[in-house]
């Protein structure tokens, strides 16, 4: 048994060995080096692709320093949203207080740049100083005649995930204040996709195609326009574990909108959304044309990943992701492509989370919560591990132990979501797995593990793709019981 | 609307309450990446999650390596009664599972301005036998609202000098010098090493990243890799003949403390970034090994000199805009006067009144011709804002500096932290003799690409 911080042991469980009993949304351990971050972190990411808003950081440099252009969210106009906005708080700031400074860099960010509207960040310190970041909030709106939405993120109010409830509280102001006549009953809403690499136009592109008005996209490519009326929307789509959730459910409570929580990842995901999509406005056009869709893109996308899962049948895969829920889909689209995986984790999962993750994964795989880098290493290597799925602070790990990466974090280049998305990734995991730099490094070799592994794998697989694609070799491109992908 | 375009030239409003995109980050990077010189030292972060994981995130970027430290992991409930039972519970965490030999805490703006006492934290910490024996607990002050990272670099190597430098005997080890090379790269540290070597002399370098930061690929992944100064010879800092401290910024604190405590004389120079910068180094260096300079060091002069003096031509007339930390900036400085290119701008984010005084006495008459600011509003968005109403050549700086790359055409020759986007700091020295032909050669691929780039086809020249 690999060595763990007595505290952490609950928070790691290896499956099939021992009864379900996963401890997780806890404060990390201090003294543990997580892979965690703070409440503002999680406000900021979230926030961040608002491309026609100002973002002001309030504090010291190092919280707008560290945020600087920092995620691949694209915009397809304003890029105001890329530049690093701070009041640079010194020490006479933090005896005295900040807010003349808050205002004063307010009123001249705003007379700059004519925003749409503006975010201001809490930070830890303002949290302790106690500037009414509100109140100044609300005088600098009614001089300027626009909207400036505090976020109460002070990096040690919780874990990341307040910080997303922070960034939903400041959405929500902004709903309801635009028109929404010109509407249609076929609407919706993008919650919880942040247009990483343009992935929030692939899946705009879907539901336009199935007939279906995209009202906001929140937050990817988002506009602060399209959010205020975003309550005039049909449906809330909601992705990624928790991120937009809470935003959901207020604008649920308030105006009435139902969400479906969906993932875009993998055949199997990203097919089941539009479906359950077309299902939920009840509309034959609309089911005809995602059925349509689905079988289109799928058709298309076959002949590749049955090439890609040729050589990648057998390898294994560690997952370390933020959310949990973009973990279930990374296990369904490597298993996809023929790999197993081997550890599975993540930073915020919640029970429910693991307990999914736990039906989802074989017998001996290994479930971790909020781990550390030792841990991390030392199962990677005792699972001997062919790939690594990750953010920023695993890749090193990885390519120190020899073995393929893969990012799933917001610092990659390339869309993952979608069907054009599994290409992608199948794409890059064979970039990485099969790269011959591998032989270069004293990996250790076990025939034995990799052969059954296959076996293993090949157990869970129940091929299924009746017509045209009886040829394929590739099992899993099922989707929910009574809809066939290929008529 | 792009990105690129958010910056507009015309009348420069001042700006006193508001940064746009810094040139400049917090002071608690610079205690961690010092910490990590440190053989076998695990940082530590006493504040909230976020700050041990940005940091530790920008340090991954730059050097691409696993960067290993811990954090307090704040909470509401310790921002109300204090981080003691936060620290005591890590230190215990961190000596149980992790086993460094040294945890190196430096603070933050929270834990600082709620007031954690950390030497009496860690004091409380030996008392409940929390520390093994013979590790060590050691610490800096380091809230984000005082200096910049460069400080937070100064403020934990003078940690290293207060916890362990002793003085053993009154007669000093006559032919070993202490050196604080400052924030530099691995590669540079690693070269120090070198010359000093070379000149004949032993060396305690402090702290010292190589082989912590840039490290070989050996399929494992080691939590503490076998570089850094150990904690033995940080003690005998104290017993060495003399200090040279390079960057007043980043090292002049340590060697002043080292000077009051143990009686080790010291000087203060700039980073030997460059020809003058780095004799000056080599003449410090000659004053406690007899007065020699071997020939592979005067060889490695005279072949800079060469190269500068074979492609003089294309520094004619040139002029650069520089931006980073304060140490970096006056010896970069001093190297383009050195070559006939004119440091037009230069900006720094770091305070300190010290920089203008030096970058006066680098510039001399040629002070009117170059804008030079520090401080509040000193930052990338300003130096557009320059670039946009009169044009340089050459911009070299971080990552940061691509936008303005960009949108202006000029070319960016990547030097300072964070380099976000390429490769090579790790491993090629900016700091010797060998180190400036490094940079000039970067220079010149910079100025005659884009010759190339942009000359007419009738222009367009085989042999530059």
């Amino acid at each position: 048994m690999i060595s763990v911080l007595e505290q952490r042991a609950a928070q790691i469980h290896q499956n099939g060995r021992a009864p379900f009993a996963m401890d997780c949304e806890k404060h990390s351990v201090a003294g543990s080096v997580s892979q965690r971050a703070c409440v503002f972190c999680g406000s900021r990411v979230v926030l961040y692709p608002v491309a026609d808003a100002l973002h002001l950081i309030h504090g010291p440099v190092g919280c707008a320093a560290y945020t600087w252009d920092i995620r691949g969210a694209l915009s397809s106009g304003p890029q105001l949203h890329r530049m690093s906005f701070s009041t640079d708080l010194r020490e006479k700031d933090v005896i005295y207080g900040g807010e003349p400074k808050l205002y004063q860099a307010l009123v001249q960010l705003i007379d700059l740049y004519q925003p749409k509207a503006a975010f201001v960040y809490s930070t830890c310190i303002v949290g302790v100083i106690g500037d009414d970041v509100a109140a100044i909030c609300r005088r600098v709106e009614s001089e300027k005649g626009i909207s400036v939405l505090p976020v109460h993120s002070e990096g040690f109010k919780g874990t990341k995930k307040d910080g997303y409830q922070a960034a939903c509280a400041a959405l929500f102001q902004l709903v309801g204040t635009g028109p929404i006549d010109e509407i249609s009953p076929l609407s919706l809403n993008i919650l919880g996709d942040f247009n990483i690499a343009g992935e929030t136009w692939l899946i705009r592109n879907y539901y336009e195609r199935m007939g279906i008005q995209v009202v906001a996209t929140i937050t990817g490519d988002g506009r602060v326009d399209d959010i205020r009326r975003s309550h005039g929307a049909a449906l809330n789509v909601v992705q990624c574990s928790g991120s937009m959730t809470h935003l959901a459910r207020l604008m649920e409570d308030k105006y009435g909108i139902p969400s479906l929580r969906v993932s875009y990842f993998g055949l199997e995901d990203m097919s089941r959304a539009l479906y359950e999509v077309a299902e939920h406005f009840g509309d034959s056009r609309v089911q005809q044309r995602a059925e349509a869709l689905v079988h289109d893109e799928v058709a298309a996308l076959l002949p590749d990943l049955r090439r890609y899962k040729k050589v990648l049948s057998g390898k294994r895969a560690a997952i370390y992701t933020g959310g949990a829920f973009k973990a279930f889909s990374l296990v369904r689209s490597l298993r996809t492509l023929g790999m197993k995986t081997v550890l599975a984790g993540s930073q915020t999962g919640n029970r429910e989370d693991y307990q999914l993750l736990r039906e989802l994964c074989d017998e001996d795989t290994i479930l971790v919560d909020d781990t550390n880098p030792l841990e991390l290493a030392k199962f990677v290597q005792e699972k001997d591990v062919d790939l690594l799925i990750g953010g920023v602070k695993e890749r090193p790990i990885a390519y120190k132990l020899g073995i393929g990466f893969c990012d799933h974090n917001h610092e990659r280049k390339i869309g993952l979501a979608g069907f054009e998305g599994l290409r992608q990734f199948a794409r890059e995991v064979h970039s990485t797995v099969m790269s011959p730099v591998w032989r270069l490094v004293p990996r250790r070799r076990r025939p034995s593990a990799a052969v059954e592994a296959n076996e293993a794998a090949a157990v869970h697989f129940q091929p299924r793709c009746p017509g045209e694609c009886s040829t394929c070799d590739l099992p899993h491109c099922d989707v929910p019981v009574g809809q066939e992908i290929l008529p | 609307m792009t990105l690129l375009r958010h910056t507009r030239g015309g009348e420069i409003t001042e700006r006193q309450a508001l940064t746009i995109n810094p040139a400049k980050t917090c002071q608690p990077i610079g205690a961690m990446y010092a910490a990590l010189g440190i053989h076998r030292c695990l940082p530590h972060s006493h504040g909230s999650q976020g700050c041990c994981s940005y940091h530790r995130s920008t340090l991954s970027r730059h050097y691409k390596e696993p960067v290993m430290a811990a954090t307090s992991s704040f909470t509401e409930g310790s921002s109300v009664f204090g981080g003691q039972a936060n620290l005591l519970q890590a230190i215990d965490n961190i000596f149980t599972v992790y086993q460094p030999d040294v945890i190196a805490v430096h603070t933050t703006c929270l834990s600082e301005t709620i007031g954690d006492d950390i030497p009496q934290i860690s004091e409380k910490a030996s008392e409940k036998g929390l520390i093994p024996d013979g590790k060590c607990v050691i610490h800096a002050s380091t809230p984000s609202y005082v200096g910049a990272a460069p400080t937070g670099f100064a403020n934990m190597t003078a940690g290293m000098v207060k916890y362990f430098s002793k003085s053993t005997s009154p007669t000093k080890v006559a032919d070993r010098v202490n050196v604080i090379p400052g924030w530099v790269e691995p590669a540079d540290m690693r070269e120090i090493k070198r010359i000093v070597a070379a000149m004949g002399l032993e060396s305690i370098v402090f702290p010292d990243t190589s082989d912590v930061l840039d490290c070989p690929q050996t399929g494992m992944h080691e939590m503490f890799p076998k570089g850094g100064v150990t904690v033995e010879q940080l003690r005998a800092t104290g017993d060495s003949a003399a200090t040279i401290a390079l960057g007043p910024i980043c090292s002049d604190a340590a060697a002043v403390e080292l000077t009051n405590k143990c009686g080790v004389p010291h000087t203060t120079l700039p980073l030997p970034i460059g020809l003058e910068a780095t004799d000056r180094f080599i003449l410090a260096l000659r004053e406690y090994n007899g007065g020699l300079v071997p020939q592979e060091i005067t060889d490695e002069r005279g072949r800079l000199i060469d190269l500068i003096t074979d492609m003089h031509q294309y520094f004619y007339n040139k002029t650069a805009a520089l931006w980073g930390d304060p140490d970096q900036l006056v010896s970069l400085s001093e190297l383009l006067l050195t070559v006939d290119i004119l440091p037009k701008y230069v900006v720094t984010g770091t305070p300190g009144k010290k920089f203008l005084r030096r970058m006066g006495e680098v510039l001399q008459e040629r002070k009117s011709e170059v804008q030079v600011r520090q401080g509040t509003g000193a930052d990338l968005f300003l130096m557009h804002q320059w670039i946009k109403n009169e044009k340089v050549d050459l911009l070299i700086g971080n990552t940061y500096g691509k936008y303005i790359s960009r949108d202006e055409g000029i070319p960016l020759v990547r030097h300072g932290f964070p380099i976000l986007d390429r490769v090579g700091h790790q491993f090629f020295p900016t700091v010797g003799y060998r180190g400036a032909i490094r940079l000039l050669e970067q220079i010149l691929e910079a100025l005659m690409q884009r010759q190339d780039d942009q000359c007419s086809e009738e222009r367009f020249e085989l042999t530059m």
